[in-house]
């Protein structure tokens, strides 16, 4: 079990470091492999997937301020607007809706 | 060769100062979601510091608060990290191709440290070989913008009113949804892989709340899920070349 968190911080920051930076020193030539560049080339989009949904319904007070939030985002996301906008939409979403007397 | 010899350090420092000003401004507003959700998972304010400091990473953070909030162990934080996170490998091969083959060790070292997915996108768009001082710049704004967001939120978070820390919880989230579904609207292949990821992992989560599968954790599921679907995809559609070009990064 984890008794100190700052040995979790760095272990964390080990492993994140090692996979940024071990590619840049090692690795001149490409990969080749078509299944292996093909699975990490998948890879983010499944973790984000999976991290958002359904956690998000959880992460306010109320879930129908979430799946507001939601679909603001999801909209806002396909319209192509930066991060930053579709992160405070997302936000100014949720405290109206939590400003409704349900 | 081009350019990289020409151009003087201070341009290439200036230029990753540019773009990576509009990154640090986003990042600062996440990373204060995140400060909100380290303080609640149990870690002090100069703890979620130093996490977004050395950690960089805010899916990977998110993750590591959530494993440390409900008690985990060092093995699975490090085996979280590495598949959560296993996106940046691909993200620095490619970045090793860009970089000039003479550029040395230390700045290899360096550039390695701020391989984000919003900072990766930035140095693909340059033209010919990375300057690691494109880096630097993109470094040096992004970074700060993190960490003292992260600070902010530790810090401040509590004062906030609880309406406003719920109207924050969902940034991360909305964060994710801004990454992965401007992609999903130029590739079918990558639109349905997010149906099906967030439909598998919503259907995990009624199951194991349904049979109270306490040991299938949340970062266990991510893991799992990730590597199931991710291979499965990866066999029954493999990736063109030019279809990699689709990915938007932030």
């Amino acid at each position: 079990m984890v008794n100190s968190i700052l040995l979790a911080i760095l272990t964390m920051a080990a492993v994140t470091y090692l996979i940024r930076v071990l590619p840049l020193v090692l690795i001149r030539r490409e990969i080749k492999n078509k299944t292996v560049r093909s699975f990490l080339y998948y890879v983010p989009y499944v973790t984000l997937s999976v991290m958002t949904f359904p956690a998000i319904l959880s992460a306010t007070g109320i879930v129908w301020s979430a799946l507001a939030a939601l679909a603001v985002a999801v909209v806002l996301s396909l319209r192509g607007c930066k991060l930053p906008v579709v992160a405070a939409c997302a936000c100014a979403t949720v405290f109206l809706v939590e400003l409704i007397p349900f | 060769m081009k350019g990289i010899f020409m151009t003087p350090r201070k341009t290439w420092l200036m230029r990753g100062l540019r773009d990576g000003l509009p990154i640090g401004i986003g990042y600062f507003a996440v990373a204060f979601a995140l400060g909100i959700k380290a303080t609640a998972a149990g870690l002090n304010a100069w703890q979620s510091t130093l996490l977004s400091l050395l950690n960089v990473t805010s899916a990977g953070e998110a993750a590591g608060i959530a494993l440390l909030g409900v008690g985990t162990t060092y093995v699975e934080l490090a085996f979280t990290q590495l598949v959560i996170n296993i996106r940046y490998l691909l993200m620095s091969c490619s970045l090793s191709q860009k970089l000039a083959p003479e550029t040395g060790l230390l700045h290899r070292l360096l550039v390695g440290y701020g391989v984000t997915d919003e900072i990766f996108g930035i140095s693909c768009a340059v033209e010919g070989h990375l300057s690691p001082y494109y880096s630097y710049g993109a470094i040096l704004v992004a970074v700060p913008g993190w960490t003292l967001g992260t600070l902010l939120g530790a810090v401040m978070g509590s004062l906030l009113p609880a309406r406003a820390t719920s109207a924050l919880g969902v940034a991360l989230y909305a964060m994710f949804l801004a990454i992965i579904l401007p992609p999903a609207r130029k590739s079918r292949v990558i639109a349905t892989l997010v149906a099906v990821s967030m439909a598998a992992s919503a259907a995990l989560t009624v199951l194991c709340q349904v049979l109270s599968l306490t040991w299938f954790t949340e970062g266990f599921r991510i893991v799992a899920l990730t590597v199931t679907i991710a291979l499965a995809a990866a066999i029954l559609c493999p990736v063109k070349e030019k279809d990699e070009e689709v990915q938007d990064h932030g």
